[in-house]
């Protein structure tokens, strides 16, 4: 199957701008599929607002345009009464980490089995360049004319310490790493959080003058490292990508199932 | 192992917006854009088919077409 079978054709071009990260997302998430070999129909997707949640229009499987920052509590009911289903939540970094925050570490803690991707541009995009809560200190945002003040959140850091049994990081310049790690992420038997680092040219990159699209994916290829690697030693600012944590926990829905067959006490 | 070899480059300009991250990564400077800012293969003859233009292309407008050469 192409990745094309995988697209609602009728909604193309997408409307994000030109060399936006996110398509290079929704391209890479679409080749982890593939390989998976999952029908259409197995698959669901669920997502909050932004430029990164507007992915679920464009994609043929089961899918829920939810509310802002809300992506995770949708997927978690969904998850709950149909459990056979593979959950995927794409979100953007302010939707995941500032309105959705609490949604984020409850269901890391909770280990619930669904793929939830933070697409991170550090910015929010579709209401004109804000800065978020992963703008990190010292960039510039239309809301920080005088340079932003506020650090930023670690993704990985903050879901390795709520809890997710499955926690990387990638890029959008790394994109077969990126496809990899998404079939990973699917795989996996919990929640898996998968940062993919994204580019804004339009808000981010103009507003911090770092070049067009291609530009700023030199510059992510420039910021990171393999995790563990020499450069990171040598260099401690680098970023480091691939998979953090990689563990097995009892999952959500299976401990709950074992709860109702405690309460029933082997009644049907 | 047989190697994949070039049959054809598919662009859809009607996807295509002219962001040209294909053409700033493409190893053998295939690819370029036109004057309508839609990304074209100016050299395919050079291109090896490493598909590092249909992986990173954010409106998924390129595909490369291989066939096995021995």
């Amino acid at each position: 199957m192409a990745i094309r079978d995988f697209l609602r054709e009728r909604f193309f071009p997408h409307m994000w701008c030109p060399g936006c990260g996110h398509g290079i997302v929704l391209n890479n998430m679409l080749r982890a599929i593939q390989t998976l070999g999952m029908s259409k129909n197995e698959i669901a997707m669920v997502s909050g607002i932004g430029c990164s949640s507007r992915i679920s229009g464009y994609v043929d499987f089961h899918t829920l345009h939810t509310i802002h920052g809300r992506a995770l509590a949708f997927a978690t009911g969904l998850k709950m009464s149909m459990p056979e289903l593979n959950v995927i939540v794409p979100m953007g970094d302010g939707d995941a980490l500032s309105i959705g925050g609490n949604h984020f570490i409850h269901a890391c803690r909770r280990n619930i089995a669904m793929t939830a991707l933070v697409m991170n541009n550090r910015i929010y995009g579709m209401t004109g360049g804000q800065f978020s809560p992963l703008s990190g200190y010292g960039t510039l945002a239309t809301t920080a004319p005088y340079t932003n003040i506020d650090h930023g959140f670690d993704v990985v850091d903050l879901a390795i310490s709520a809890g997710a049994t499955f926690v990387a990081r990638t890029t959008t310049y790394h994109a077969k790493q990126m496809a990899d790690i998404i079939r990973e992420a699917i795989i996996h038997d919990g929640f898996s959080v998968v940062e993919i680092m994204t580019q804004c040219p339009t808000y981010f990159g103009r507003k911090n003058k770092l070049g067009d699209a291609s530009n700023m994916m030199e510059w992510m290829k420039d910021i990171t490292t393999p995790v563990g690697s020499k450069a990171k030693e040598e260099n401690p600012d680098l970023i480091e990508r691939g998979i953090f944590v990689q563990k097995e926990l009892p999952e959500y829905c299976s401990e709950y199932n074992k709860v109702i067959e405690r309460a029933m006490k082997g009644r049907s | 192992m047989a190697k994949q070899k070039l049959k054809q480059h598919h662009i859809n300009r009607d996807w295509c917006k002219g962001c040209g991250i294909c053409v700033h990564f493409c190893p053998k400077k295939v690819l370029e854009l036109d004057e309508e800012d839609k990304a074209v293969a100016a050299r395919p003859e050079d291109c090896i088919a490493c598909k590092l233009c249909e992986l990173r292309c954010p409106d998924l407008a390129i595909e490369i077409e291989t066939e096995r050469s021995e």
